[in-house]
């Protein structure tokens, strides 16, 4: 089952305070006064269990078939044949790898973006609440239509804007979209995430207790410092809350892939949720992409575990001993 | 806390949230009236097209034209660019998943498709309408979508590919097109008409990734250049010299006196170079000079036409239709071919022509429409090219050797549908300048044999 | 502590540190910081501006080498685009409002079993929540796809607003469980002892303090389902397809066609972006969640 429990890093429930010296009636009542803690939660877990863990059983039942879609009539068992395919297919391998590369640059570049602006906006500008608008933006623009609009209006060869805001850099007409497929893509996505993480950022700058960046400032401590020292560290777990919800959503990244470059030119950006894609509903191989989509879930869970481990620290516990 | 209150009304809270939400499920059923049954008076046909010119003419013109006099259907269309809606159609129909009834094919798919029982046979329904008039379909064009006899998809629009080019710019610099121009006549002329000052290319030529984008037209170089994917043996031949010969000739006429982003154009982005001033030629379907050579268009009547180029073959041009078919798990079959023996009728081809123009008008699919003295008049200059060209075209074998398939600018396998891709997308690739024609043909040939495989 | 409590008493620290301190002159340095700051905000929110501004065009004026900034403004594109864009809209609508409706639904008891009133395995349940949004969607979509046709869902609305509640439910808990935390314990106890009823716990205690918790977390929802391309794509196209395949049609497309994309493209942002721009805060507080102690 694609279930991944809580990390043994992490520290886990504490004991209940010595069992041993309950007497039966209280353990009786512990056992039922938990049946009821847990009824809320059921609905929520079950719905949650249904949707996600019954279609990965099929897909592991589905990934030991031989089953094309094309071909209706030669649906048979195989085994082990579609692993022993994706493990040989040079494209799944440079799939992952762009997988990595297109999650990884736009996750860190826009979280390097997202602290600048952060920072310039924390300081107090004139007409701060506009630009907190503004910057928002793209975070909120469907990504799909901002695809189009990068293709076209902005990065197309002949009338794109990009092309001709660069004209006096001797810019000319430069095909951006094949010439360049992975830094577009990365920055659009970019483009996309950085308000996203502004946002964070700017939650964590302002939580900063003022006096004593004050109090620090009086010691003679100058901006680099108390940007390195205080609100850098102070940042952290907020970073860390962006990292990982970015690479959430970014490693999943389809929407600009397909409106724009389509996976191409070649395979230069055909990530892991594109190529399912193309495997599924273009060769129409059910079974090597239910294999692709079990190895892609098992590395996922690999990852995840390792993910989970560093925001373990964001789930707040604080007091919860008290309530159990 | 404590207390047999707290869970009760706790549960009640459960009870009552799981009700709320079921009830919001059902509402949201009760939303989707859509679909209906085979049964009720009021149908809703859903139909897939491409999004190309002459699709667009009959959405506009589906409402008057047809719905108005047939009040109990109701067309419903979903347009799509070629390669999202080769996707989407062939996933509904393999899947049986039944959410088109109309969908827009061609030859490569009918053959396949109508084995698979996907597809439904049309003969009786064409034959039986005599107003319909089924030998009026272009021959060559019917026969690509017959199998065995019966005919599964009418043909929409049916299409060669040919050489448009501009008149007026050849004869400024003193230039004459053969009347059966060579590929290495048409790359000399390309070079001279190419022009980076005023950003007019010499000649528009497909890059963008899908077998029915930059292989249609690159099929045909190989093909005439003497190459061929596979040979009896399905033994894969992407590598021979003829092959590579081609493609390099492909990619470097697009590369020097092509469209700047070539990567991103087909049909429609040609269409609208051609008609900016951007390119003098282009090679393509046929059915381009009826966008481009249309009353409204700014570069109307400045246009030749020549055959498609070739080299070692007497012909080149490919075949192609878009097609209408009936799904097999459609429920309203019998209001589908009421709407397609509209669409594909030559009522609506006089229709079209008095609401929109003879020029406009789907061409290549009915001689009717070739013997109609509004569209003589109309398309002078393009008609009889188009016609000689759909005319020559080889099916069996377009290019110098036999081959083990059917199809000019595609290989008429189902594989072909994932193979094509993915050696369009090294094409691409290629064109782009993000490697070289050896790398990518070394690549394909790896694909290719893979398939040709299992053909063995 | 939580991040609230925290924003709430650093900002109320903060204001009291500048007011006390000296008044703080505008230096050079700073005025550049301050265009710097306009500058880049302005570039980030140009390709908005610039769709927008599309959408008024003329087609003619809308793929221009040099770009026309001045044109005579039109309304034919959005109008066009209105009429086109109707019934995904509805569908959009349906199926945002209704998942999201879900979402807290199912969220909100769960977040309850994980902080107020805790389950044993709290930290383990959360986690389960948690992995499954890690887990990729394509990797199922054949199945999801296999059991929606034979179900009788595909191109249904149901199917995504099943499918959007489940990939919203584990950030919506993970948001609600945080702003449930601020619920202060010990008003909670005050009640058990003077036994006020559950309900009566629920609505006076709990639902005041999280009910901008709520707001949040539905106006991330909503955000997602609105903007999901995916699954959309894969599992409708007629009665239940939703914006963003309206502008798949748009990928290619004939003639000139950049003034019409730009108002679609537009007019199917405008939602979201309206209800993040007046909701900020809430956007803010439900992403910075829970992660500060």
């Amino acid at each position: 089952m694609a279930t991944i429990t809580a990390p043994s890093g992490a520290p886990g429930p504490p004991a209940p305070a010595s069992a041993a010296h309950l007497t039966a009636a209280e353990v009786a009542r512990n056992k039922k006064r938990n049946r009821i803690r847990r009824l809320p939660l059921l609905p929520a877990l079950i719905f949650t269990v249904v949707v996600t863990q019954v279609p990965f059983l099929l897909t592991i039942w589905y990934s030991l078939q031989s089953w094309n879609l094309l071909h209706p009539t030669t649906k048979h068992f195989a085994g082990l044949d579609n692993y022993k395919t994706i493990f040989t297919d040079p494209l799944f391998r440079t799939a992952l790898l762009n997988t990595l590369i297109l999650t990884l640059a736009p996750v860190l570049l826009s979280m390097l973006f997202g602290l600048c602006i952060a920072l310039l906006l924390d300081r107090k500008v004139l007409g701060r609440g506009f630009l907190r608008t503004l910057v928002v933006s793209p975070f909120l623009v469907m990504p799909a239509a901002a695809a189009l609009v990068w293709k076209f209006t902005l990065l197309d060869t002949q009338f794109g804007i990009v092309n001709w805001v660069l004209s006096p850099f001797g810019v000319h007409h430069v095909d951006w979209i094949n010439s360049y497929p992975k830094a577009t893509i990365i920055t659009v996505l970019t483009w996309q995430w950085t308000p996203f993480m502004v946002l964070i950022l700017l939650a964590g700058l302002q939580s900063q207790p003022g006096d004593v960046l004050e109090a620090a400032r009086v010691d003679g401590a100058n901006s680099w410092q108390i940007f390195r020292f205080m609100t850098l560290p102070h940042l952290r777990q907020y970073m860390e809350l962006g990292i990982v919800l970015g690479s959430i959503y970014l490693v999943q990244a389809f929407d600009a892939i397909f409106m724009i470059t389509s996976g191409g030119p070649g395979q230069k950006t055909t990530n892991i949720p594109y190529y399912l894609y193309e495997v599924a509903f273009r060769s129409f191989d059910i079974g090597r992409a239910s294999a692709m989509g079990v190895v892609v879930v098992v590395l996922t869970i690999l990852i995840a575990t390792f993910a989970l481990r560093t925001i373990s620290g964001l789930f707040s516990d604080e007091g919860m001993e008290g309530r159990l | 806390m404590s207390g047999r209150s707290a869970s009760r009304s706790r549960s009640r809270y459960l009870i009552g949230a799981s009700v709320a939400a079921a009830a919001v499920v059902l509402s949201a059923c009760g939303g989707s009236s859509g679909g209906g049954q085979s049964t009720s008076a009021n149908q809703t046909i859903t139909v897939a097209v491409v999004n190309n010119p002459q699709m667009s003419d009959i959405q506009k013109l589906t409402a008057d034209g047809f719905e108005k006099s047939h009040p109990n259907i109701h067309v419903k269309y979903v347009t799509l660019d070629e390669n999202t809606l080769r996707d989407q159609v062939t996933k509904d129909v393999a899947a049986g998943g039944g959410q088109f009834d109309v969908v827009m094919i061609g030859p490569y798919e009918v053959p396949t498709w109508a084995q698979n029982k996907w597809i439904v046979d049309l003969s009786s329904d064409a034959s039986k309408d005599t107003a319909y008039d089924v030998n009026d379909l272009i021959k060559p064009i019917r026969d690509s979508l017959s199998v065995k006899g019966k005919l599964y998809a009418v043909p929409f629009y049916g299409e060669s590919s040919f050489l448009m080019y501009r008149k007026d710019l050849l004869q400024a610099k003193g230039i004459t097109m053969p009347a059966k121009p060579t590929w290495d006549q048409v790359a000399q002329i390309a070079g001279q008409l190419n022009d980076p000052a005023t950003g007019m290319a010499g000649i528009c030529l497909r890059g963008k990734t899908g077998w029915g984008e930059n292989l249609a037209p690159l099929d045909t170089v190989v093909n005439t250049f003497g190459g061929q994917w596979y040979d009896m043996d399905w033994n894969a031949h992407l590598t021979d010299p003829a092959f590579k010969d081609a493609v390099n000739f492909y990619v470097n006429l697009v590369k020097t006196d092509g469209e700047k982003g070539a990567g991103n154009f087909s049909f429609n982005e040609c269409a609208n170079a051609m008609q900016q001033n951007k390119a003098a030629m282009w090679y393509d379907a046929t059915v381009g000079a009826s966008v481009i050579d249309a009353p409204g268009s700014p570069i109307a009547g400045k246009l030749g036409y020549a055959p498609a180029p070739v080299k070692d073959t007497a012909n080149a041009g490919w075949l192609w239709s878009w097609a209408l078919s009936i799904e097999g798990a459609s429920k309203h079959q019998a209001a589908a071919w009421t709407y397609m023996s509209w669409a594909t009728s030559k009522q609506y081809i006089d229709y079209a022509g008095s609401k929109l123009g003879w020029a406009a008008v789907p061409p290549g699919s009915r001689y009717s429409t070739y013997s109609n003295p509004n569209y003589q008049k109309a398309a002078a200059s393009f008609a009889k090219p188009t016609l000689d060209e759909i005319n020559s075209v080889n099916v069996k074998q377009p290019g110098t050797k036999p081959q083990p398939y059917v199809g000019v600018q595609y290989v008429g396998i189902p594989e072909f549908e994932d193979l094509g891709t993915r050696v369009s997308q090294e094409i691409t690739s290629a064109i782009a300048g993000q490697q070289s024609v050896d790398s990518a043909l070394n690549k394909a040939q790896g694909y290719a044999e893979t398939v040709g495989k299992t053909y063995q | 502590m939580t991040a609230q409590t925290l924003t709430r008493r650093s900002t109320a620290s903060r204001s009291k540190s500048t007011s006390a301190g000296p008044p703080r002159r505008v230096t050079p340095g700073g005025l550049l910081l301050t265009l710097l700051t306009w500058v880049i905000v302005l570039a980030f929110f140009f390709p908005v501006f610039w769709m927008a501004l599309t959408g008024f065009k003329q087609e003619s004026d809308a793929a221009t080498d040099p770009p026309h900034f001045f044109f005579k403004p039109t309304l034919d594109q959005y109008n066009s685009a209105i009429s086109d864009a109707g019934s995904f809209v509805w569908h959009s609508v349906l199926i945002t409002f209704v998942s999201t409706v879900l979402v807290i639904v199912l969220a909100l008891p769960a977040a309850y079993a994980l902080s107020i009133a805790p389950v044993v395995k709290w930290r383990d349940s959360l986690f389960f929540f948690i992995s499954t949004k890690m887990l990729p969607v394509a990797g199922a979509i054949i199945p999801i796809y296999i059991i929606a046709r034979n179900l009788h869902l595909l191109d249904k609305p149901p199917v995504l607003i099943i499918l959007y509640t489940s990939l919203n439910l584990p950030i919506a808990v993970w948001m609600l469980r945080s702003f449930l935390l601020e619920v202060p314990v010990e008003i909670i106890e005050a009640s058990r002892v003077d036994g006020a009823s559950f309900l009566r716990q629920l609505r006076s205690v709990v639902m005041p303090v999280i009910s901008p918790g709520i707001a949040a977390t539905a106006l991330i929802c909503l955000i997602f389902s609105w903007n999901e391309f995916f699954l959309a794509v894969n599992l409708t196209t007629v009665n239940a397809a939703t914006v963003p395949i309206y502008l798949v049609s748009f990928q290619t497309g004939e003639g000139q066609f950049w003034a019409h994309l730009c108002a679609g493209a537009t007019l199917a942002c405008l939602p979201v972006l309206l209800a993040g721009w007046i909701a900020q805060d809430k956007l803010v507080r439900g992403l910075s969640m829970g992660a500060v102690k």
